[in-house]
């Protein structure tokens, strides 16, 4: 086995033994500017435990980091806390050539698991609240379904009181550091939030519930370590803190107008919209759909106060940049948002209207009927589209003074 | 009978064919499963399905 890669200490028995993907910039659909990590942890108990594995071609780089602590071969249990393929991507290889004694998912796991390696059937289920003793240590384990998948689960390692909380609490970031505290505190804030409200908001009630459940549990957590990114080890309270609120949803003094255009019409209304928003004191981030990238338009709605979408027409359709923002935006849920829809048109004029049935599927609270300009907005127009803005901010502000 | 979809996960009821691995037989209305009934996708509870 070589040893290229180290294994980086989190205590003295317990290490981080994952991959860093600097190059990843796709995460299904997801732009991460940044890379990412997929973390595996090894715990070296008397029953030497990994924790998760990585993407399949990262499978090298996670044996060498175990091998420059332990012969891998000694692992005798491997747990799966979620089978998506970026953490279970080469667990049935690595499962045949390391011959583990034991490997436990939840139920659902299991069942996850069986689908994607149809001739892998050696995986346990271990049940919401089931301990499983590695000798001088024990871990037990928390289901935590649709957070993010059926078979989610979290992991707790009561000896050293650290969470392997897999996708929740991470986020997409390659560095070489893996400590949450030797990373810039504004990048790892704006990174948790953009993949809070990439991967985690369409389930921000169970959240909420689940962070309720854990505190009356009563564990302490001297750390989490989740799957993507750096380890939380100081100041949990902060992340934790940070996840109660932004599963809340609670709109602010922030508007997110994103827009598709042709000739730079529906461009111009967009201007105009957002300089009406902020004479009254509305944060605005005016957002071109062939400019930026719907994870990033995503990131922006979360804590916001509206959500207006324009779109000029081609052939009688909304653009179908636009039209991917709002795919992937309806699968996301946002929640308490109100908004309107505006375009400028040729001759027919639809895809304002198309862009507003969206938002209503969304419960998105239209405020007004779309405002549809033919051709190129006239001054008289552009002040309407203005008005539109002012009035879309006085009714943010109502909200944000009901709901906080 | 209705249909019943998770607002969590999306998994839809459809009492005509119950929920074999929960234990509800085929011609069971949602309105009659037990409470602590869960969805088979996510776990959620009755509370969190809506008419579809």
């Amino acid at each position: 086995m070589k040893e290229e890669y180290r294994a980086i200490p989190l205590t003295e028995r317990v290490y981080w033994v994952g991959a860093i993907d600097w190059n990843l910039r796709d995460f299904h659909g997801y732009t991460t500017h940044r890379g990412t990590s997929y973390n595996a942890y090894l715990i070296l108990a008397d029953r030497i435990t990994l924790i998760d594995t990585v993407k399949k071609p990262f499978k090298e780089e996670m044996l060498s980091r175990i091998a420059s602590v332990v012969d891998p071969r000694r692992i005798e249990i491997i747990i799966s806390n979620h089978s998506e393929m970026d953490h279970s991507g080469c667990l049935e290889e690595v499962a045949r050539e390391l011959a583990p004694k034991e490997i436990y998912a939840s139920p659902m796991g299991v069942k996850t698991l069986k689908e994607i390696f149809p001739n892998f059937s050696e995986v346990k289920p271990v049940a919401d609240g089931e301990k499983v003793s590695l000798g001088n240590m024990t871990l037990s384990f928390l289901e935590t379904r649709m957070l993010h998948w059926p078979d989610s689960m979290f992991s707790y390692l009561h000896e050293e009181e650290i969470l392997f909380s897999q996708d929740a609490f991470g986020m997409h970031l390659a560095t070489q550091e893996r400590f949450a505290d030797e990373i810039d505190y504004d990048i790892l804030n704006y990174e948790a939030a953009t993949y809070f409200a990439n991967i985690i908001l369409p389930y921000s009630p169970l959240v909420t519930k689940l962070i309720n459940r854990v505190s009356a549990l009563g564990l302490t957590f001297r750390m989490i370590a989740p799957d993507h990114g750096p380890i939380w080890r100081k100041n949990l309270d902060h992340i934790i803190g940070n996840y109660s609120r932004w599963a809340l949803q609670k709109p602010s003094m922030k508007a997110v107008i994103a827009y598709g255009t042709m000739w730079q019409s529906t461009e111009k209304m967009a201007r105009h919209i957002g300089e009406g928003l902020a004479s009254k004191g509305v944060k605005v981030a005016i957002m071109s759909c062939d400019v930026f990238h719907r994870s990033d338009v995503i990131y922006e709605l979360l804590e916001c106060g509206a959500f207006i979408v324009g779109t000029s027409t081609l052939n009688n359709n909304m653009l179908p940049a636009v039209a991917d923002l709002l795919t992937y935006a309806k699968g996301l849920r946002p929640q308490n948002l109100i908004g309107a829809t505006f375009g400028s048109y040729g001759w027919s004029g639809e895809g304002a209207l198309q862009a507003m049935e969206i938002l209503k599927e969304m419960k998105v609270e239209i405020q007004e009927e779309p405002i549809r300009v033919k051709h190129v907005p006239a001054a008289f127009d552009l002040l309407s589209c203005r008005h539109l803005g002012e009035r879309i901010a006085t009714e943010i502000e109502k909200r944000v003074k009901e709901i906080s | 009978m209705k249909r019943y979809v998770c607002n969590v996960c999306g998994y839809v009821y459809d009492p005509a064919q119950g929920d074999p691995e929960g234990g509800i037989p085929p011609g069971t209305a949602f309105e009659d499963l037990p409470d602590d009934w869960v969805c088979p996708i996510c776990g959620s509870s009755k509370d969190d399905f809506s008419p579809e």
